[in-house]
C-alpha cells in the first residue's frame, strides 16, 4: 500500500466536497469516505476517513445535520427555525 | 384574560376518565413554567384546525454529537412564543433503567430550569426524552447532565441507545446477563453511538429470555434474545400437582397450546420431545414450579426488524441460532462465530450498499437473505428458515459436483 495521507489532507479534501456541494448536495459519511477513496485510491481506509470526519466536526467547521437520514453539512442557520427570541 | 394554565375545548375532555391524563401533566407543569403554558394553547390550536403546527429542525444539537437532540420549532412563533424552539433531548438510560431516586431528582431540577418541565420516562426508544427547550439551553443542559454521569444518544442515523430487560437483576429466567452485555455494548460503541456514519439509524435491544419483555423481535435491527439448548428441566411430581391440586387443565392450557405440538400429557407425566421444541416458554411459563429452562443457556441473534416508517413493520429473522453469552463474548467454541467481527461485517456491508434511510432489514429483503449471509460470510443454518417454501417453482444452480454426477 501507498503511504497514507495525513487527517489533515483527508479533513481538507472533504471540506472542500462539502463546501463545492453547499446549497445542493448533502454528504453522509459513507459518502465523503467513498469519495475519499476515489480520491486518494490505496492512500486512505476507512478509520483515517472517521479521524478526519471527527476533526471536521470537533473544529466546528462541519456540523452533523439530520433530515431524516444524518448528513454533514457546513454550519448555518436552517431554514425552520425560528430566529432567537 | 384566558387562564393559560387550563386546557379548554377538546383538549381538556382528554382529563376525563379513570387513565392518568398528558394534559393533566402539561397542566400541572404550567403552573410554574412559561413554556408549558404556551404547549397548552398550541395543542388546542392543532386539535380545533387539526393541524399539526410542529416544524421538525435538522441542524440543533450539541458539539462534537450527531445524535441525541431532535429540533422543532412551531409555525406560529408569534402567537406562542414561548414555545417557538422547542427541542427534545434524548438521554440514554442506564442498563435496564435502574435509577436512584436522588439521580432523577436532579434530572428534574435541571429540566425544570432549563426546559418545559416535561419529560418522558421512557420513550419507545428506551431513553429518557426531556421535551422542549432552546436552542440556547442546549448546551448548558448537556454539561449539567453529563456532569452527573448521563450521556445524549437516541437519534441520527446512529447505533441507537441499546436497551436491556431487568435481566438477572429481577428476574429467573435471564440466560445471559443482559444489563452487563448492553452496557459492555453501550460503552465499546460510543463512536457509532454518537457520530452517524450508518445509511440510517441501528438498534440493538437484549432480553433474557424468549418471553423477550423488552420486544427485541419487532423493535431492534439486532435482538438478542436468550435461550437454551438443551432439554426442559421437567419435576414430574410437580407437573402432578399441578394438575391435582391446583386443578389445571395441563392438556388444554400446556399440550394444545404448545406451538410446534412437541409435548404429550398421559395423566401421570409430561413428555417432550426437545427436538421439536421451539423454546417459546409457553409451558415454562404456565407451569413455572415444574419447568425449567434447560442449564446449557446463551442466546439467539436475530436480524432486520423495525416499527414501520417508510416501509411496513418487519419481525427479526434468526442470524446465529445460539451462542453462549459469556466473558470474552468474542470467541464461541461452540458456534465459531466472533460477535464484535460479525457486527462488523454487517455494518461494514451495510454502510457500503445500504441505500439512504433503508433500515439493515430492508436491505437483506431488497439484496436477499442468501446474498447477505455470503457477504458477511456467515453459514445458513436450518433455523434461519421461518416455515417451508410455498412456492413450487424453485429454481437452483447445479453446482459443480451435482453436474458431475448427473453426467454419470
Amino acid at each position: 500500500m501507498a503511504d497514507m495521507v495525513s487527517v489533515d489532507e483527508v479533513a481538507e479534501a472533504m471540506f472542500k466536497l462539502i463546501k463545492d456541494a453547499a446549497g445542493q448536495k448533502q454528504y453522509k459519511a459513507m459518502d465523503l469516505q467513498k469519495a475519499m477513496i476515489e480520491l486518494f485510491p490505496d492512500r486512505v481506509d476507512k478509520k483515517l476517513c472517521k479521524e478526519s470526519i471527527k476533526k471536521l466536526i470537533n473544529s466546528g467547521r462541519c456540523i452533523y445535520t439530520y433530515f431524516g437520514g444524518s448528513y454533514i453539512e457546513l454550519p448555518h442557520v436552517e431554514g425552520a427555525a425560528n430566529p432567537d427570541e | 384574560m384566558a387562564d393559560k394554565t387550563k386546557a379548554t375545548g377538546m383538549l381538556a375532555e382528554l382529563k376525563d376518565g379513570p387513565y392518568p391524563s398528558f394534559v393533566k401533566e402539561i397542566e400541572a407543569a404550567a403552573e410554574k413554567n412559561e413554556m408549558a403554558q404556551d404547549l397548552i394553547g398550541l395543542l388546542e390550536l392543532s386539535y380545533n384546525e387539526k393541524l399539526c403546527h410542529w416544524k421538525h429542525g435538522g441542524i440543533v444539537g450539541v458539539m462534537g454529537y450527531g445524535g441525541g437532540v431532535i429540533g422543532r420549532y412551531v409555525d406560529v412563533p408569534e402567537e406562542f412564543p414561548n414555545v417557538s424552539h422547542f427541542h427534545t433531548l434524548r438521554v440514554n438510560q442506564p442498563a435496564a433503567w435502574f435509577y436512584k431516586t436522588e439521580a432523577l431528582r436532579k434530572i428534574c431540577d435541571i429540566w425544570e430550569e432549563r426546559g418545559s418541565a416535561i419529560m418522558n420516562i421512557h420513550g419507545s426508544t428506551g431513553d429518557i426524552i426531556l421535551l422542549g427547550t432552546t436552542t440556547a439551553q442546549l448546551e448548558p443542559v448537556f454539561s449539567e447532565l453529563t456532569k452527573l454521569g448521563f450521556d445524549l444518544g437516541g437519534s441520527g442515523s446512529v447505533l441507537r441507545t441499546p436497551s436491556c430487560c431487568v435481566g438477572p437483576a429481577r428476574c429467573e429466567w435471564a440466560m445471559f446477563d443482559t444489563l452487563k452485555f448492553a452496557y459492555e455494548h453501550t460503552m465499546k460503541y460510543q463512536d457509532e453511538l454518537h457520530r452517524p456514519y450508518f445509511p440510517y439509524k441501528f438498534k440493538f435491544k437484549f432480553s433474557g429470555c424468549p418471553n423477550d419483555c423488552v420486544a427485541s423481535i419487532a423493535r431492534a435491527d439486532m435482538s438478542f434474545i436468550g435461550t437454551w439448548r438443551d432439554d426442559i428441566l421437567v419435576n414430574q411430581d410437580k407437573v402432578l400437582w399441578y394438575a391435582n391440586e391446583k386443578k389445571l387443565d395441563i392438556q388444554e392450557i400446556v399440550v394444545d397450546r404448545c406451538p410446534t405440538k412437541c409435548m404429550e400429557w398421559d395423566g401421570k407425566e409430561l413428555h417432550i420431545d426437545n427436538r421439536n421444541c421451539s423454546r417459546c416458554m409457553h409451558c415454562i411459563n404456565v407451569l413455572h414450579l415444574a419447568l425449567k429452562p434447560g442449564k446449557d443457556r446463551g442466546c439467539t441473534i436475530l436480524i432486520g426488524s423495525k416499527a414501520p416508517i417508510l416501509e411496513g413493520a418487519q419481525l427479526s429473522s434468526v442470524l446465529v441460532p445460539f451462542m453462549r453469552m459469556e466473558p470474552p463474548y468474542a470467541e464461541d467454541e461452540a458456534t465459531a462465530e466472533d460477535l464484535p467481527e460479525l457486527i462488523d461485517n454487517i455494518w461494514e456491508l451495510w454502510g457500503e450498499e445500504g441505500k439512504n434511510r433503508e433500515r439493515v432489514g430492508e436491505f437483506i429483503q431488497r439484496i436477499g437473505m442468501g446474498n447477505f449471509l455470503d457477504a458477511i460470510g456467515l453459514e445458513p443454518a436450518a433455523e434461519m428458515v421461518s416455515h417451508p417454501r410455498t412456492n413450487p417453482y424453485v429454481f437452483y444452480e447445479l453446482g459443480e459436483e451435482d453436474e458431475e454426477e448427473e453426467d454419470e
